[in-house]
């Protein structure tokens, strides 16, 4: 099965044999991958009940859990990588569950929806509403994306909280990393992917 | 029984009795010179006896999980809702296997068994069996069967717990462990529980001190208390109020001490069905079994410590409305797992019945124990065409 192009780019961050923690792992597509193509181990966590059946089916070992009640469950310093795809910005407390992110692993990935988009900025500047993309399909008032951010806004917190950025993707609608998304991230990225971790 | 069976029921079944001469040592410091297991199979052992799934009941749980023992069986098994073909425990692929446990009433030896030394009932001198001594007991029955490896073991509350103890005791022999509303051990509150249902029994005068064969009686009103309280703390507070509200039997009040409320004469019936079917000596062993139930005390009470043995793989199911064994101790299980780094997969159902909800055909629960149950099939059918 072919890979989303976004989650490829995550697995090639990934090292082989390491323990990984996905959270909001979906239906277990990254996880399963990464089991297969690199013999990694770990946990997938997830609170849509029949994403849990999708794991299980796939083999996932998954924890059915609210993000937004944190991390407490796990020890600090288990992982070798936390992953969070897309699920930032529907966090009631993105910042704390970075900084969770950071204790129970080592380095940290995420993804995230950027506003910093210029068709964001079009339809906000111009038309004078709420973005609504491809990216971003709901409207202000049913969208489960109640933090959103633009890359500066990421690297802003970043830079205050002490993490060190690692690598970064800015990517289009197809998940790909093009020469404009390349120049300018925050205005040309539809989606952005970043490694990180705690800095020193 | 219905009329005709239900396509997906295992249809009617025959228990099994197997007697071991062997003793059994047990965790009191006594042994069980010799004893008998009866129990229940449902679908078809494989070549290489590789699709074998073990079940452990729970307190006034029995070796019927499934099916119909006669006609005349108003009641299918136990966990008929997940045993059989098309059912998560899907018998037209899993070989299973279900025991009564020594200590309990229903066949297998007991307190309500005649001990062959003595000639009388094992009564009150029955041990006090733990889930060390019926994963013991198990054991053997599962060699007697020739099967090497469980493909899963698998059970719910008091079951839970002894898939647990198989996971530490034979981490060789089960792939995969599978323990639905259990604890890692009991809490006070708990412990209080099954104090007083203690009580209640002990103190019928009916009891006799647990002789009360002898004296051809039974102490009903006890056990009737004990089984009472129990099942108050296996509902919900949502499920009584939805199922019986305030509602009055005579529809307005008596101004008397008769059962009014629907809620009371509930519990009556469900104390009286009980006493019919279930001895109070097993009652009390059962009780002190759930209490003495704790792992991590072998481990400097770390409970990743004890587990660290274990080989299988987990799926460990919560229900939200459970309240006498609440998710949050099903996430000690799953937390102790994670520590060391062990395979586990945890769902937490969606559930208004409390304790008993394990028992019911709630859709997300059949859909995760079954995607569990296949993918273990998948792969059992995958080693065997290997080989």
């Amino acid at each position: 099965m072919k890979l989303r192009r976004d989650l490829e780019l995550i697995a090639d961050w990934i090292r082989p044999g390491s323990h990984v923690l996905d959270l909001g792992c979906g239906d277990g597509t990254l996880l399963a991958h990464l089991y297969e193509s690199k013999g990694v181990t770990g946990y997938g966590l997830e609170i849509d009940p029949e994403n849990i059946a999708r794991c299980i089916a796939r083999g996932v070992d998954v924890i059915q859990t609210d993000l937004d009640r944190g991390l407490q469950e796990f020890e600090s310093d288990g992982f070798d990588h936390v992953v969070m795809t897309q699920s930032l910005q529907a966090l009631h407390f993105p910042d704390r569950v970075l900084e969770e992110m950071l204790r129970v692993g080592r380095e940290a990935i995420t993804s995230f929806p950027n506003m910093g988009h210029w068709k964001c900025r079009l339809q906000l500047a111009l038309g004078g509403h709420m973005p609504v993309t491809r990216t971003l399909p709901h409207h202000w008032y049913d969208t489960p994306n109640i933090h959103m951010c633009t890359v500066h806004d990421f690297e802003r917190l970043c830079r205050a909280r002490g993490y060190e950025v690692l690598e970064r993707a800015a990517v289009d609608r197809h998940h790909r990393a093009t020469p404009g998304a390349r120049m300018l991230p925050n205005v040309f990225g539809e989606s952005a992917l970043y490694r990180f971790r705690r800095a020193g | 029984m219905p009329d005709t069976i239900p396509a997906d029921s295992v249809g009617l079944v025959t228990e099994q009795r197997l007697a071991f001469d062997e003793p059994l040592a047990l965790d009191c410091g006594r042994s069980l010179a010799r004893f008998d297991l009866v129990y229940e199979t449902y679908g078809e052992l494989n070549a290489d006896a590789s699709n074998a799934v073990l079940i452990c009941h729970a307190l006034s749980g029995d070796h019927h999980a499934a099916g119909y023992r006669d006609a005349a069986d108003r009641k299918p098994g136990w966990w008929d809702t997940v045993i059989g073909p098309g059912k998560p425990i899907d018998t037209r692929r899993f070989f299973v296997v279900c025991p009564n446990n020594i200590g309990s009433c229903k066949g297998s030896t007991g307190p309500n068994t005649v001990n062959p030394d003595t000639g009388r009932y094992y009564g009150p001198d029955f041990p006090i069996v733990t889930c060390g001594d019926w994963a013991r007991a198990q054991e053997r029955l599962m060699r007697a069967l020739g099967i090497p490896c469980w493909a899963a073991v698998v059970g719910p509350s008091l079951g839970g717990m002894q898939v647990l103890q198989w996971a530490i005791d034979f981490p060789d022999a089960l792939r995969h462990a599978i323990v639905v509303a259990a604890a890692p051990k009991l809490t006070a509150q708990n412990i209080a529980f099954n104090e007083v249902a203690r009580q209640a029994i002990t103190s019928d005068p009916d009891f006799h001190d647990g002789h009360f064969y002898e004296h051809d009686v039974v102490p009903r009103r006890g056990l009737m208390l004990a089984r009472m309280l129990g099942h108050i703390t296996y509902l919900s507070d949502s499920a009584m109020r939805a199922k019986f509200g305030r509602e009055l039997r005579a529809g307005r009040l008596a101004y008397s001490f008769e059962s009014e409320f629907e809620v009371e004469s509930y519990l009556r019936y469900q104390g009286r069905q009980f006493v019919d079917r279930f001895d109070a000596n097993s009652y009390l062993l059962m009780t002190k079994s759930l209490d003495y139930f704790d792992p991590a005390a072998n481990a400097n009470d770390s409970l990743s410590a004890a587990l660290s043995p274990a080989r299988a793989r987990f799926l460990v199911m919560a229900f939200t409305s459970d309240w006498r064994f609440s998710p949050a101790r099903s996430r000690e299980i799953v937390k102790a797992l994670l520590d060391t780094h062990k395979r586990v997969t945890y769902a937490e159902i969606d559930a208004d019945h409390g304790h008993d909800a394990f028992l019911m055909p709630i859709p997300q629960y059949l859909d995760v124990f079954g995607a569990y149950m296949e993918r273990i099939a998948a792969e059992t059918a995958g080693a065997e065409h290997a080989a």
